[in-house]
C-alpha cells in the first residue's frame, strides 16, 4: 500500500504539488488524471525518490520513504518498476540488455536463465524476435512495451505507468491498456497509471483521481468520476475547450480562415 | 561572475568527492571502464599523435630561427624534448581530448538526461554517479597519461625530422642530446599534471551532462560549455601546477 500525506513540492517559484493526500490499496490500479504540467509524473518521481518532496510524507507498505537512506530505498526500488513516458531506453543497449539491466545489475544468473527471463518478459508484452533491435530502430508503441518488459523482468509488486499511451496509436493504445489490466489480474501488482487519455483511465482503473492546481480536487471509481458534477472535472472529462480550466488562459479557438 | 565560478568549482568538488567515493565501492565493473578507455585512448590516439608530431616540427622550426644565427643549434634537440615532455604534450593532448572525448561525454550525459534515461537509473536502484561518472573518471586518469606518453616520443620524432634533413645534425647527436637533457623528473611533472587534466574532463564533462535541463538546444549548450569550461580549467591547473613545480619543488 502506497500512503502520500500532505505532499508538497516546488521548483523556485513554481509551486507543482500542494498538500496532496493520496492513498493506493494493494493490488490496485489508481490512475491520476490532469492536464500536462500539473505535476503528475513529478508524484510519481516523488515516490520513486527520483524527486526529492519539500515537505510531506510517503509510506510504501507502512515505511516512511522520504527520510530513508539511500541504501534502504534501494531496496524499496526494487519493488518498484517505473514504465517512462518516452520509454528510456538504454539507446546504448539493444533490446535484450535493456530487458535484462536489472538482472544484469544486481542478479548473477546464468546466461541461459537471463535469455529465458527476457523472453518470457517480451512474450507478456507481445513481442518477439527484437532482441537484437537497437531502441532507435523501435516505434514508439514499441519502446514502451520493451519498458514495460524491462519492468517485468525484475518482477515487481508495484507499477508506475508515466503517459502509457501518449503518442501512440489507438490501436496500440488499447493493446497497452489490456496489458496492464491483464497485469493486475495475472500478477496481482499495483499499479499508479498517469494519463490524459480518458479512455485508457476508465479502461484500466479501479480509482481515479484528479489533480489541479496542484491538489487532488476528486478521486472515485470511473463511474463515480464520469458522474462527477465539480465543474473543472466536467470539463477536463468532456474535454472541453472552454471551461474553468481555461478561463485564465488567453487561448484562441475557432479563428482559423 | 566571481560568485558562480566559485559556486561552479563547488559543484565540481562535489561530484568528484562522490566519484573519488564510489571508485571504491563494489561491484566494480571493468568492462565499463575498458570501453570507455577505448573511446580516450585507443580512439584518440592518432589525433594526439598527429598534433604532437606538427608541434615538434614547430617547435624546432622556430627554435631554428633564433639558434641558427647563434650558431647554436645543437641545443634544439634538448629544448624541444623539454618543453614537449613538460608542457606541451600533456597540455595539448588534454585541450584535444576534451574536445574530442569530453564534449562526447557531455553530448551523451546530456541526451541520457532529457530522455530520462539517467531518471530510469535512479528507479532501478543504480547510483548515476557510480553507473555513468566512474567508469569515465577512470578511463580519463589512465588514458590521458597512456596518451602523453605516446605524445612524447612523437613530438620529439617530429623535432627529429626538422633537425636531421633541414638542419643536418646527425640522429645520433640528436637522440645523445635528447637523453643528456631530459630527466625523469621532466617527463613525470608532465605526466603528474595530466591526471589532473583528466580528473578535470571526466567532471566538467559529465556534470554538464547531468545537469542540462531542456531539450536539444540545452544539450548542444552545455556541450559548448563543457569544452569552454574543460580548456580554461586546464589551462588554470596548469599554471597553477607549473607555478608549484617552479616555486615550491623547485623542479
Amino acid at each position: 500500500m502506497i500512503e502520500i500525506v500532505n505532499l508538497n513540492k516546488s521548483f523556485g517559484e513554481n509551486v507543482v504539488l500542494k498538500d496532496v493526500n493520496l492513498t493506493i490499496e494493494k493490488g490496485q490500479t489508481k490512475v491520476i488524471i490532469g492536464r500536462s504540467g500539473v505535476g503528475k509524473s513529478v508524484l510519481l518521481k516523488s515516490i520513486i525518490g527520483i524527486l526529492i518532496p519539500d515537505s510531506g510524507s510517503i509510506k510504501i507498505d507502512g515505511v516512511e520513504v522520504t527520510d530513508l537512506p539511500e541504501k534502504e530505498y534501494n531496496k524499496i526500488r526494487m519493488k518498484i518498476g517505473m514504465v517512462f513516458q518516452g520509454g528510456a531506453l538504454f539507446d546504448s543497449m539493444n533490446v535484450a540488455e535493456n530487458v535484462s539491466f536489472v538482472l544484469n545489475e544486481f542478479m548473477k544468473l546464468d546466461k541461459r536463465a537471463v535469455n529465458k527471463k527476457i523472453e518470457e518478459s517480451l512474450a507478456l508484452v507481445g513481442l518477439q524476435g527484437v532482441e537484437d533491435m537497437m531502441p532507435s530502430e523501435l516505434s514508439g508503441g514499441m519502446k514502451k512495451r520493451v519498458s514495460l518488459a524491462r519492468v517485468l523482468c525484475m518482477g515487481p509488486e508495484v507499477i508506475f505507468y508515466d503517459e502509457p499511451t501518449t503518442g501512440v496509436d489507438p490501436i496500440t493504445a488499447d493493446a497497452i491498456n489490456s496489458l496492464i489490466v491483464e497485469l493486475r489480474n495475472k500478477l496481482d501488482v499495483t499499479s499508479i497509471v498517469v494519463t490524459h487519455d480518458m479512455n485508457s483511465a476508465y479502461k484500466v482503473a479501479d480509482k481515479i483521481a484528479m489533480i489541479y492546481s496542484g491538489q487532488v480536487i476528486a478521486e472515485g471509481t470511473p463511474q463515480e468520476i464520469q458522474q462527477a458534477t465539480h465543474p473543472v472535472v466536467r470539463q477536463f472529462i468532456n474535454g472541453d475547450a472552454k471551461g474553468p480550466i481555461t478561463d485564465g488562459e488567453k487561448l484562441v479557438f475557432g479563428h482559423v480562415t | 561572475m566571481v560568485y558562480r565560478f566559485i559556486s561552479y568549482i563547488g559543484e565540481l568538488s562535489l561530484l568528484g568527492g562522490r566519484t573519488f567515493y564510489w571508485v571504491f565501492v563494489p561491484p566494480f565493473k571493468f568492462n565499463r571502464i575498458l570501453t570507455q578507455s577505448k573511446r580516450v585512448g585507443p580512439e584518440s590516439f592518432f589525433i594526439a599523435s598527429l598534433v604532437a608530431f606538427f608541434i615538434g616540427i614547430i617547435m624546432s622550426l622556430q627554435m631554428a630561427y633564433q639558434m641558427v644565427e647563434l650558431s647554436a643549434e645543437i641545443y634544439i634537440p634538448s629544448i624541444v624534448a623539454i618543453s614537449i615532455t613538460r608542457e606541451l604534450a600533456p597540455v595539448l593532448t588534454a585541450l584535444i581530448v576534451a574536445g574530442r572525448v569530453g564534449a562526447g561525454m557531455t553530448a551523451e550525459l546530456g541526451t541520457m538526461t532529457v530522455t530520462e534515461q539517467v531518471d530510469a537509473l535512479k528507479a532501478f536502484a543504480v547510483n548515476p554517479v557510480k553507473y555513468l561518472v566512474v567508469p569515465r573518471f577512470l578511463a580519463l586518469v589512465i588514458m590521458l597519461p597512456v596518451l602523453t606518453i605516446f605524445a612524447d616520443v612523437i613530438g620529439i620524432l617530429g623535432g627529429f625530422v626538422i633537425c636531421v634533413y633541414k638542419l643536418f645534425l646527425s640522429p645520433s647527436l640528436y637522440w645523445s642530446m635528447v637523453i643528456q637533457s631530459l630527466t625523469a623528473k621532466d617527463i613525470l611533472t608532465g605526466l603528474c599534471k595530466t591526471i589532473v587534466f583528466g580528473a578535470i574532463i571526466a567532471l566538467v564533462g559529465c556534470h554538464q551532462g547531468l545537469n542540462v535541463d531542456s531539450g536539444a538546444e540545452g544539450v548542444g549548450k552545455a556541450t559548448t560549455q563543457s569544452v569552454v569550461v574543460s580548456f580554461i580549467l586546464i589551462i588554470m591547473a596548469d599554471c597553477l601546477f607549473t607555478t608549484m613545480f617552479y616555486f615550491i619543488w623547485n623542479i
